[in-house]
């Protein structure tokens, strides 16, 4: 009996290191239970999300305060981005939610800049004031357009000038 | 002509042949799992010979692999300065697919094919049979406890691995090319996503379990009962579960990402 | 019956008296071990029944050769005790899968037979540890733990020096006599099975011939002559024992 109680202790330790590196990858690292439904949860709407995904970090002057609960069509066809917030974060009522890119092909967060009111936003409030994400095939979409244009363009204002 | 034809034909209905008798066995371990007496203290000890012997094997490929992937994945990085997130590239590699896989293939040739080779042997000894006169049924008593324990240990296996390729990572990635820690950290924890990667990398390595357990229990016990009965028994066990493993790999893959 | 294409026997016939002891005898590929197997259900005929106390083990699902193998006890030929074990564990195996007793009751009863076969003090070994003949004996041992009404033996006596072999027939003329259990052994040692045995069957290609072990002896049949005097002068002497 002596034999099999040293191999228990080894199962023993060796399951505890198991559920333990189960444990880090999940919650740690994967964040279970990090999306608690207790956040200030607010909306903002967007023309344009660019690749925004829920679980995206919401951020206020480059620190995280909340992720991206859910992403949904509003009837209006914009997009009804749901932030869940800690609740200790206090948003003016006229603060501004821009989708940003971490670095220039980086993943979508959201960043938030705080208003000037005195009132603040509470669970289920809407932010009014939004910037949608740039999306980079638009903008390189435009370069092109407007360096075709511009000889023309040119042209057409010299002549309306004279 | 005909007669390549002829064999291929038999090959496949052996083939076929094969796998119904595997599926009938795999009914058997599941209504043994169901059945009295529990079986506990051969259930522990194969905890003890599938997983804590196998620790030393998993751990020390799991570390090298991630540091062959911090070195890999710093190396391509650098080029796009984006060496900031080398760890979601080691994160995401070890816990998607490395991990659930590499663990999976190492335990079958440690565990996998020790098992074949303990239940043959059995097989060749007799000592099956003397179990069935002394009306226990051998495949509750030897198999049973043997592919559960498989089952059970494989998702621990796959995380130690996973954590020792993250760690690997760290010291390549950190302390020899010289990313920063914090950044390391916290680009895995911002890649990693719980229900996408280690819930699906848990789902893989218990799948794999089953698979291993199952294929090893299953070729020992059908083993012929010579000693070169019971060495093919331990060859086909690897074959088998190595191309079952990597085959029904791309199919969670697939299944999971829907 | 067809081994994977081979076939053991056909149409044979075989009757083994209750209480006594059976010797099956026949020249190697005969089918001695098979028809043990038959009996004991480890394997099913291409056809045919066979009754034990007229259950048809043939017939017989797997509940029901639980509860028959319950009072049937086999001794393999290599032993067959499993590797992993004690001599004490695989005594005491039996028991505690089948009966609930006290571990002190256990102890008792695993003692005792081990005394029975000579082998006291041998508990903590492992199987690997044992000599040819120790393994037997606690096989034997292991084989009586449920007290079996039926003892089946597959060639208890290969692979032993005389003085163990001796010692083995004598142990199972022993429990024969004790308890009337009903034995059926294989063997190709004609000596001891004209000591010990009350009734032989001889398989030869295509028949099997039963008797007494002298009536076989001395039989008309020039096959079966020839086989039971194999040029042994231990045969002469046995006869001389069992006249």
């Amino acid at each position: 009996m002596g034999r099999t109680s040293g191999r228990d202790l080894a199962v023993g330790c060796f399951v505890l290191a198991g559920l333990a590196a189960v444990a880090y990858l999940s919650v740690s690292v994967g964040g279970l239970g990090s999306t608690g439904p207790q956040g200030l949860r607010v909306i903002a709407q967007f023309d344009e999300i660019g690749g925004l995904k829920p679980r995206a970090a919401v951020v206020i002057s480059g620190v995280k305060v909340g992720q991206v609960q859910s992403i949904a069509l509003g009837d209006d066809y914009r997009a009804r981005v749901t932030l869940n917030l800690d609740p200790k974060v206090q948003l003016p009522v006229d603060s501004t939610a821009s989708i940003m890119t971490a670095g220039v092909l980086g993943d979508r967060y959201v960043s938030l800049q705080l208003g000037g009111e005195a009132d603040t936003l509470k669970d289920g409030d809407v932010i009014d004031f939004t910037e949608s994400a740039v999306v980079l095939e638009r903008v390189l979409g435009k370069i092109v357009h407007n360096l075709g244009a511009g000889g023309d363009g040119g042209k057409d204002e010299k002549e309306g000038a004279e | 002509m005909t007669v390549a034809v002829a064999r291929l034909g038999s090959l496949v209905l052996a083939g076929l042949e094969d796998m119904g008798r595997m599926a009938g066995f795999t009914a058997r371990v599941a209504a043994a799992l169901v059945t009295p007496p529990l079986r506990f203290r051969a259930f522990l000890d194969e905890i003890y010979k599938l997983g804590v012997l196998s620790l030393v094997i998993i751990c020390v490929s799991g570390f090298a692999v991630g540091m062959v992937l911090g070195l890999q994945g710093y190396n391509t990085l650098v080029r796009f300065g984006a060496t900031n997130s080398l760890g979601a590239v080691v994160g995401l590699s070890l816990i998607r697919e490395l991990g659930p896989v590499l663990s999976a293939l190492l335990a079958t040739g440690r565990a996998g094919s020790a098992t074949a080779a303990e239940i043959g042997t059995m097989v060749a000894t007799e000592q099956l049979d003397g179990l069935r006169m002394m009306a226990v049924d051998p495949v509750h008593l030897v198999v049973m406890p043997r592919a559960l324990a498989m089952t059970v240990v494989m998702p621990l296996l796959n995380a130690l691995f996973i954590v020792a390729g993250l760690a690997g990572g760290y010291v390549v990635g950190v302390q020899l090319m010289g990313v920063d820690p914090g950044a390391y950290v916290s680009s895995i924890e911002s890649a990693v996503d719980f229900r996408d990667d280690v819930l699906g990398s848990g789902v893989k390595a218990v799948v794999f379990g089953v698979l291993v357990g199952l294929i090893a229990t299953f070729r020992g016990y059908s083993s012929a009962p010579t000693s070169a009965g019971v060495s093919a028994a331990t060859t086909t066990t690897v074959v088998v579960a190595s191309v079952s493993i990597l085959i029904s790999d791309y199919f969670i893959t697939a299944l999971w990402g829907v | 019956m067809a081994f994977g294409g081979r076939r053991v026997f056909e149409d044979l016939t075989c009757a083994f008296p209750r209480g006594r002891v059976s010797v099956v005898l026949g020249g190697s590929g005969s089918g001695k071990s098979t028809m043990l197997r038959l009996i004991a259900g480890l394997v099913r005929p291409t056809g045919g029944e066979i009754l034990v106390d007229d259950a048809d083990v043939v017939r017989m699902n797997e509940r029901a050769l639980g509860t028959f193998r319950r009072r049937v006890g086999m001794m393999f030929q290599g032993g067959a005790l499993l590797d992993s074990l004690s001599v004490f564990d695989n005594m005491a195996f039996p028991l505690r899968e089948h009966r609930t007793l006290a571990a002190a009751a256990i102890e008792d009863a695993v003692h005792r037979r081990l005394q029975d076969v000579g082998l006291s003090g041998v508990d903590a070994l492992l199987p690997g540890e044992l000599s040819g003949g120790m393994t037997k004996r606690v096989a034997l041992a292991r084989a009586l733990m449920m007290d079996p009404v039926i003892l089946l033996c597959d060639e208890p006596f290969s692979g032993l020096d005389p003085i163990s072999q001796r010692r083995v027939e004598d142990l199972l003329i022993r429990v024969n006599q004790a308890n009337a259990i009903t034995m059926v052994i294989v063997s190709h040692h004609i000596p001891s099975t004209l000591r010990m045995a009350d009734h032989v069957a001889l398989l030869l290609p295509g028949r099997a011939v039963e008797g007494t072990p002298r009536a076989l002896h001395d039989s008309d049949d020039a096959v079966v002559r020839a086989f039971m005097r194999e040029e042994d002068a231990d045969v002469g002497e046995a006869m001389e024992a069992s006249a």
